[in-house]
């Protein structure tokens, strides 16, 4: 039995009155690759959030690598860690966010290794060979001098995903990393991703690419209203839906 | 007699554009009143211009100059590193900390800079002695006359960077917000404490909005300066004044500070463009896509 890297247990988390979360459980094993589909609002991306405690969370519990993630258990209580903590255990997680969010103001290769450098406390030497080396690895080997802004949006996500991969992580987390992109340039982000796969990271990607899903997922986690609704291989929930809801997602979006 | 439309020029046909005969006319007019307000100074019988041309380089008004300068840079960094301070409180989600901030820029925005000035230097008026030690106890490490420990300039210091804080607080904290929220996100998914991504992700993009108004504000305080005349700091117009009350050249003298006063303020357009060019490195952007390539150019010429 291969290890546990994420182990969800009964997440719940609301903003105000309205719970967007309503007790998530979801286990997800070491190398493998889970695809998060859902309706807009479904609570998807939250959910996603919550694992490297970019939102706290009202109940539940969230491992991540056997570490108890953002919180302290005393009994039966959980108290937030402080930011130090924090800000330590998100070093192993890597995010890619749908908006990219590159550093404007540093060039490719200095989005990079600003992190290894300035928060892992590596060397310049080798700090710039790590860059270039990820840069060589997302196919943006010549770019590294460039400013995100005189890179296509293919090339920044393809740059941010590079920039979290610098700092080692064990699990990485994908917030629809292709929404943003003209879709000429989606297939350059899913082949880095594929290829991420292949090598046997930890993924969790939310996503609208049912084909990317199809073709790279271990499983496929259909989340609507805060809750899961159905999980499975790909082929169980994307091409033989159990449940109405999952039907009727799919209905529309394929 | 054929109407215009039906003789057929071919495609043979020029376009001519909008012709702007007024522009031409209000600039002719403008440029003429200027030349006349010119002419005017020049010749008037009142303004003696050998006083003005003597005092010029006089050394008490290169040395005013010089106290100018210093005073505006002394205190303009004081004012930017409390501003930053005050910024970063206001947003904190600490509700102390922000009233405190709210409540010391409410205070120094909302009293004439004059009257600050006046207070500080009067200082040694309420407190004759100062001294540090620990409160509501006898214990005293230093003690000394007020006069002694803040001199004029000192208050005139205090004065214009207490000041300058409260305002630039503003336009720093305007700054902070105009930085994408998603940048700090990406920061802390890296493992960045909050401190780190201030100082290297968010600052950094928030001087690109920041120095700007902050150009107004150093040129806003190098004038100022000159109100420390009411409590005798021996700045620029402090020393053309003293120089105009013993010769009663008034006119002359204010012309003399009023160039140097000029010149400074015309000077410091150029570290300005150096830093903007320095904060706009990778901007050259529309909402996080890469702007098409004429678009570039365009604004550039």
């Amino acid at each position: 039995m291969s290890e546990v890297m994420v182990d969800a247990r009964s997440v719940r988390k609301s903003y105000g009155s309205v719970e967007v979360l309503s007790g998530i459980t979801l286990k997800v094993e070491q190398g493998e690759v889970l695809c998060i589909i859902g309706p807009s609002g479904s609570g998807k991306s939250t959910f996603l959030r919550c694992l490297n405690h970019l939102e706290s969370i009202n109940g539940g519990r969230i491992y991540v690598n056997g570490e108890l993630m953002g919180y302290r258990q005393v009994g039966n209580v959980l108290y937030e860690m402080k930011s130090k903590d924090i800000a330590k255990a998100r070093q192993g997680i890597g995010m890619v966010f749908q908006r990219f969010n590159l550093f404007p103001h540093l060039t490719a290769l200095q989005n990079i290794i600003e992190a290894p450098m300035g928060v892992a406390g590596m060397n310049a030497d080798d700090a710039k060979a790590l860059g270039l080396q990820l840069l060589e690895q997302v196919g943006l080997a010549d770019k590294g001098d460039h400013y995100p802004s005189q890179l296509s949006g293919g090339q920044q996500q393809r740059v941010a995903i590079a920039r979290a991969l610098a700092m080692k992580p064990k699990l990485m987390l994908f917030d629809e990393p292709t929404s943003a992109l003209d879709p000429e340039l989606v297939g350059d982000v899913l082949d880095v991703m594929k290829n991420l796969a292949k090598a046997g990271m930890t993924m969790i990607v939310v996503t609208h690419e049912m084909g990317f899903a199809k073709e790279v997922a271990d499983r496929v986690v259909f989340i609507d209203k805060g809750q899961i609704v159905e999980v499975g291989t790909p082929k169980q929930v994307l091409d033989n839906p159990q449940e109405a809801r999952t039907k009727a997602f799919l209905n529309k979006v394929l | 007699m054929p109407k215009a439309q039906d003789i057929d020029y071919g495609d043979d046909v020029v376009a001519v554009p909008l012709r702007h005969p007024w522009r031409w006319i209000s600039g002719a007019l403008a440029t003429a009143l200027l030349l006349n307000f010119i002419y005017s100074v020049v010749s008037a019988k009142s303004i003696q211009h050998e006083i003005v041309l003597k005092f010029l380089f006089d050394h008490r008004i290169l040395e005013g100059a010089a106290v100018t300068v210093m005073v505006t840079v002394v205190c303009m960094t004081i004012g930017a590193v409390l501003a930053t301070l005050l910024a970063i409180m206001k947003l904190s989600v600490n509700p102390l900390l922000r009233w405190l901030a709210t409540g010391f820029i409410e205070f120094f925005r909302g009293t004439p800079l004059l009257l600050q000035i006046v207070f500080w230097g009067y200082l040694g008026i309420i407190f004759p002695e100062l001294f540090l030690g620990v409160p509501f106890t006898d214990i005293v490490f230093v003690r000394g006359e007020t006069s002694d420990i803040i001199p004029a300039i000192v208050a005139g210091i205090i004065a214009l960077s207490l000041n300058e804080a409260a305002y630039s607080a503003e336009i720093v904290r305007a700054g902070i917000l105009a930085v994408d929220q998603g940048q700090t996100e990406a920061a802390k998914s890296l493992g960045m404490s909050s401190k780190y991504t201030m100082r290297r992700i968010v600052l950094p993009q928030a001087m690109r909005v920041i120095i700007p108004p902050m150009g107004n504000e150093f040129i806003g305080m190098l004038k100022n300066t000159s109100l420390l005349q009411m409590i005798a700091v021996a700045e620029l117009y402090t020393q053309a004044s003293t120089i105009s009350s013993a010769n009663l050249a008034q006119i002359e003298l204010l012309i003399v500070s009023g160039f140097w006063y000029l010149l400074m303020t015309s000077i410091l357009g150029f570290p300005q463009r150096a830093l903007e060019k320095k904060y706009g490195r990778g901007f050259e952007t529309v909402g996080g896509r890469a702007a098409p390539r004429a678009f570039k150019v365009g604004r550039r010429l």
